[in-house]
């Protein structure tokens, strides 16, 4: 089943509203690697053009570099949204469905807002989503990971505010955390009705009543782990 | 110093308050908010925001002043709020203290933080009142919670601009403002709302010159709820204004 879930990830890419440009040999690639093995990768290999397939993302510099940031972290969150909904897991009520359908639109619109707003020249390309750690058949698998990047999401958003220059890159990424933090709330709640955990003290510091502000440098690993191609925040600001 | 509004609503129930508010100068706030008032306070917090406010290399703007007073008034706001609201025997059932005193414990939380990093500066607590059925019946006391938790997210949002210089008064504005939100959220799930805000006179599908409407093919009501909106600090002042006794 898990492995069912995993093709079904890598083949449809989920969160692209249009047939995404990967392409059928960096497809297959991935999935020789992810399925199949060796084998499968060396038969591809021969007919592969190394330059459609980037060792590494650069996210850029300044504020363009930013906004890679978070274009790459809604395109993760829109991706696992998207499969959330296609492959919903066993039991999910329809005020969950609706719930979910709700926030993988919202983490649509966030991408395609993005990715409309950077210049092509600059914009970080489509990103490869990797959930093979994730059972989308599972509830708590499911929500736990969503309750992660949603936290994850949060805290991106408060670190970077900071490095943003221009005022109304950082308004917008106000406009954005703040749904962030709503969905981080709703989907806690899901997985404990009515406690504290919808701002639970794991996670706002019961002294300061403050949710973490995360640098990309510490966010970045976290999110790697979702996506295969690499992607570098060396040239990021960092104050 | 440019008082906003919201001070001279202050000076005409407390006299006195514009007499504190002149006494204080910069000098005094990092003095008082680094020395006094972090001897009353957890280490934690005092290093936390002493630290953004008595920067070594760059002292705080007097626009960051401003903001900080003006969140502190709303931090006040809410934190009576709920604990009025706890308080009352028979409002909040059961089911929903665990979420209403976790709410509670963050507003007076940062009402700590911000009038320790203000210190001499900070504004003096507002005498509220609240309309009759506040703290008598729930769903008045929830509708109350929801307009005060959306309007400091769009509050906070609003003042973002105001500290693009002053970077670590910044993040911790941000810090606050996305717990206010997920407060916000769960709030209106109690209400058996959605978590996010979908306002119907906001007409414009627009952000940053992008039309979200033809680029998204999404729904009107998710277009607007994936993007909070901000409010000025006049239009926060007018909200606020009915709570000031």
């Amino acid at each position: 089943m898990s492995k069912e879930q995993n093709d079904s990830g890598l083949t449809t890419l989920p969160g692209q509203l249009e047939p995404v440009m990967v392409g059928r040999r960096l497809f297959l690639r991935y999935a020789g690697a992810a399925v199949a093995g060796g084998a499968v990768l060396a038969s591809c290999k021969d007919e592969e053009n190394p330059t459609t397939v980037p060792s590494s993302v650069d996210l850029g510099t300044g504020d363009v570099g930013i906004l890679n940031y978070a274009f790459a972290l809604e395109q993760l969150e829109a991706a696992f949204y998207t499969q959330v909904i296609a492959t919903p897991y066993t039991g999910m009520t329809d005020a969950e469905k609706t719930l979910l359908t709700d926030i993988r639109d919202h983490e649509i619109i966030h991408r395609e807002f993005f990715k409309a707003a950077i210049p092509a020249a600059n914009r970080i390309t489509d990103l490869t989503p990797n959930f093979t750690g994730i059972t989308f058949t599972d509830r708590t698998s499911v929500l736990s990971t969503a309750k992660a990047f949603e936290d994850l999401g949060v805290a991106a958003y408060n670190g970077a505010g900071r490095l943003i220059k221009d005022a109304n890159y950082l308004l917008l990424a106000g406009k954005i955390v703040s749904v962030e933090a709503r969905h981080a709330a709703a989907i806690r709640d899901l997985l404990n009705p009515k406690s504290a955990d919808f701002a639970g003290d794991d996670i706002v510091s019961p002294t300061t009543g403050l949710d973490p502000a995360t640098k990309p440098a510490d966010v970045l690993p976290t999110a790697q782990k979702f996506v295969q191609t690499p992607l570098s925040g060396a040239n990021l600001p960092t104050a | 110093m440019n008082l906003f509004k919201l001070i001279s609503e202050i000076e005409q129930i407390d006299p006195e308050a514009n007499e504190r508010y002149s006494f204080y100068s910069r000098r005094n706030l990092i003095k008082y908010g680094t020395n006094l008032a972090a001897a009353a306070i957890p280490t934690l917090m005092a290093t936390t925001f002493n630290q953004a406010f008595a920067q070594t290399t760059t002292a705080p703007s007097q626009a960051a002043i401003d903001v900080a007073n003006f969140a502190l008034t709303l931090e006040y706001l809410e934190d009576e709020f709920y604990k009025n609201g706890l308080a009352a025997s028979g409002l909040i059932p059961t089911t929903d203290r665990t979420v209403i005193s976790q709410i509670s414990k963050h507003e007076t939380a940062h009402v700590n933080l911000l009038k320790t990093a203000l210190g001499a500066g900070a504004v003096a607590k507002p005498t509220f009142k609240f309309p009759t059925g506040t703290f008598t019946t729930y769903t008045t006391f929830l509708a109350t919670a929801r307009a005060f938790e959306d309007t400091g997210v769009q509050a906070y949002k609003g003042q973002a601009g105001t500290l693009i210089n002053d970077k670590d008064i910044l993040q911790i504005a941000l810090q606050i403002h996305s717990v206010e939100a997920r407060h916000a959220s769960e709030i209106r799930r109690m209400q058996g709302l959605k978590g996010w805000v979908s306002d119907t006179s906001q007409t414009s599908f627009t952000q940053a010159g992008i039309n979200l409407k033809t680029l998204t093919g999404k729904s009107d009501d998710a277009i607007r709820e994936a993007f909070d909106e901000p409010l000025t600090k006049d239009a926060v002042l007018a909200i606020v204004k009915p709570f000031l006794a």
